[in-house]
């Protein structure tokens, strides 16, 4: 690994970075060891001073912070105000952090008691309403997806080291599906989410005849009246479309109005 | 114009002189949900590859000289010196087999653009002289409006055109090289029987049509209809996605972006399709978005197709191949907004599902 970069002979800093989970699965930062091919270049840009997940030596001094997961317990978001305290970037990993994730999904149940007594039985947790790091904290920067696409981050490091913008796509996932010339999933007669989430995951999903479920949250404009009334119209229930909606939680605020009140599965 | 005749099983034989160089056609891809069968282009390897009685394809062959993608250039980077290197794409020749008519006229206005233009673009031309385009006649569906926008016949741009006639072909041929291949096959002159056949055939292909666009005085009516609420009824349903774009055969637009290698020693100049529908097509440096509204967006896309185009090369960027209308989620069909621009309803012919809201 080289001690120095440089980009055309001008010198640039390798920043020090550090990783950090709150309740997630830890699958975002698994990400970040894929790509072996290019894993070393990856690696020689950044120094990763703190990586519960890969290495033992553990710093508190890093300027740019990624964390994975969302916030479920007080105690997280003391993690949390302590990380955002030394971090001069705070990069939200992931639709868990972006979002809530998956894990939001327990805010579907008004009544916290109960699900804790379903749960946990007679073993009390401290547990709160499921919430994304932007609720506690400012974020800079968030890298979208469950899991997080490799090569995006590497996008978003590389130009971190080079003083360049980092700005993901405003526009959905049908504009990368129709660039790989695949048939609309709605054709063959699958929902999708592909009209209305945000690209950048370079339709991963639909390439493998799968339809979106909205992992990276709403595109910079997302006509989600509109698509409920299309997926209506090709027979999907309303219960497929909240489902999808709600899957990874970045469409929380739209699924709120979706559901009519007093339909909430408990509580 | 010459013109020849020659048997059916004359193409397979046409095909095989062909098939040394790479072929692209007609494929089946798929069936969609009401077990319809869904084409595409694609390269094809065996004469029976060939759907030649596909009715349009899903996406345009536009990609075959526009890619989705493309590096302009490629930057090699050490201490002190970078190089370019630029790869201008002297690909082989491709050889399309059976594109239909409104395809052919698509890349014929695409060089008013991309080569005919003070700025050509070299990638683009050295594809375009690279093809030998082997056009066929179709049979029109419901999606189809070509007629209106005078693209339902095409007068250049191919070096054989051909019609369907049952058990033969009816070959109209506009090239050397196309005369010399068929110099290989049997064929012969068209007699009068042949000659009669070919216009009926033409003739009952164009009572097909069941989908009509009013293009009289479309530049001026779309001026005149600048502040129409019906920008804003089609813009409501609008998703902003892009498909409309990605499936024509004739939006060009693009956007180019520099990336820079994990490794720091090469760097890329890259070249990507994108639509006017997508919200910050027209957004610039300091975050201003000249077209913040979905309704705005659409309609600069129509004036561009339909207004824009037509001023400078005094014909429609349109080829009425209906794509955009049939891949759109939501149901927007150029002849159903151009009529609500003009104030009038039009009912399009097999698209009802989409409107039984």
């Amino acid at each position: 690994m080289a001690d120095t970069l440089s980009y055309l002979g001008v010198p640039l800093s390798r920043p020090r970075v550090a990783f950090f989970e709150l309740t997630s699965c830890e699958g975002c930062q698994l990400q970040i060891f894929n790509n072996e091919a290019s894993l070393l270049d990856f690696l020689s840009l950044v120094e990763i001073v703190n990586f519960r997940e890969a290495m033992t030596e553990k710093s508190d001094d890093y300027e740019i912070a990624f964390i994975e997961g969302s916030i479920s317990r007080r105690d997280e978001v003391e993690k949390l105000k302590k990380i955002r305290r030394q971090a001069k970037v705070l990069v939200a990993l992931g639709s868990c952090a972006c979002f809530g994730g998956v894990n939001r999904l327990r805010n579907r149940f008004h009544d916290l008691d109960w699900v804790k007594k379903e749960v946990y039985g007679d073993f009390p947790v401290d547990t709160a309403e499921v919430q994304p790091l932007e609720a506690q904290v400012p974020v800079d920067l968030k890298i979208y997806g469950c899991p997080i696409k490799k090569e995006e981050v590497e996008r978003v490091i590389s130009n971190l080291v080079l003083g360049k913008a980092v700005t993901p796509p405003e526009y959905p996932v049908c504009m990368e599906c129709k660039a790989h010339e695949n048939l609309c999933l709605y054709e063959l007669g699958e929902p999708c989410l592909g009209p209305i989430t945000r690209a950048g995951c370079d339709a991963w999903c639909p390439d493998n005849r799968r339809g979106c479920w909205g992992c990276r949250g709403p595109a910079e404009e997302a006509n989600v009246k509109e698509l409920e009334k299309i997926m209506r119209r090709y027979h999907f229930s309303r219960e497929i479309i909240i489902d999808r909606l709600e899957c990874f939680g970045g469409f929380a605020a739209y699924v709120d109005k979706l559901r009519a009140p007093g339909r909430h599965t408990h509580g | 114009m010459i013109f020849k005749v020659f048997k059916k099983k004359e193409l397979a034989a046409l095909y095989e002189l062909l098939a040394v160089n790479a072929v692209v056609g007609p494929v089946r891809k798929g069936t969609d949900r009401h077990n319809q069968p869904l084409n595409d282009f694609a390269r094809v390897y065996s004469f029976a590859d060939l759907a030649l009685d596909y009715s349009t394809t899903v996406h345009s062959p536009k990609r075959f000289v526009l890619p989705y993608r493309k590096d302009l250039a490629r930057f090699t980077v050490n201490e002190q010196k970078w190089r370019k290197e630029t790869d201008l794409d002297t690909e082989r020749p491709v050889v399309f087999f059976g594109m239909h008519a409104c395809d052919i006229n698509a890349l014929n206005k695409l060089d008013k653009v991309l080569a005919e233009s003070v700025y050509p673009v070299s990638s683009y031309i050295r594809k375009r002289r690279n093809m030998f385009i082997i056009g066929l006649n179709c049979r029109p569906s419901p999606q189809c409006f070509c007629r209106s926008m005078g693209t339902d016949s095409v007068l250049h741009g191919y070096d054989m055109f051909l019609t369907d006639l049952g058990d033969k072909y009816f070959a109209e041929i506009s090239s050397v090289t196309a005369f010399n291949f068929l110099q290989q096959i049997k064929c012969r002159d068209p007699g009068p029987g042949d000659e009669r056949q070919y216009e009926a055939v033409t003739a009952e292909k164009t009572a097909r049509f069941t989908t009509e666009v009013d293009t009289s005085d479309l530049t001026k009516i779309l001026d005149l209809e600048f502040y129409s609420p019906a920008w804003d009824r089609w813009g409501r349903k609008c998703l902003s996605c892009g498909t409309c774009a990605n499936v024509c055969p004739t939006c060009y637009c693009y956007g180019v972006e520099e990336s820079v290698d994990l490794n720091l020693q090469e760097a890329h100049k890259t070249r990507f399709l994108y639509s006017c529908n997508l919200h910050d097509f027209a957004k610039v440096a300091g975050g201003h978005n000249f077209r913040p509204l979905a309704s705005t967006r659409l309609k600069y896309r129509y004036y561009h197709k339909h207004r824009g185009f037509v001023e400078a090369f005094e014909e429609s960027l349109c080829v009425g191949c209906g794509r955009c209308g049939a891949a759109c989620l939501a149901g927007i069909t150029p002849p159903e907004v151009i009529a609500d621009v003009r104030g009038k309803k039009k009912c399009v012919h097999g698209r009802e599902e989409k409107h039984d809201e």
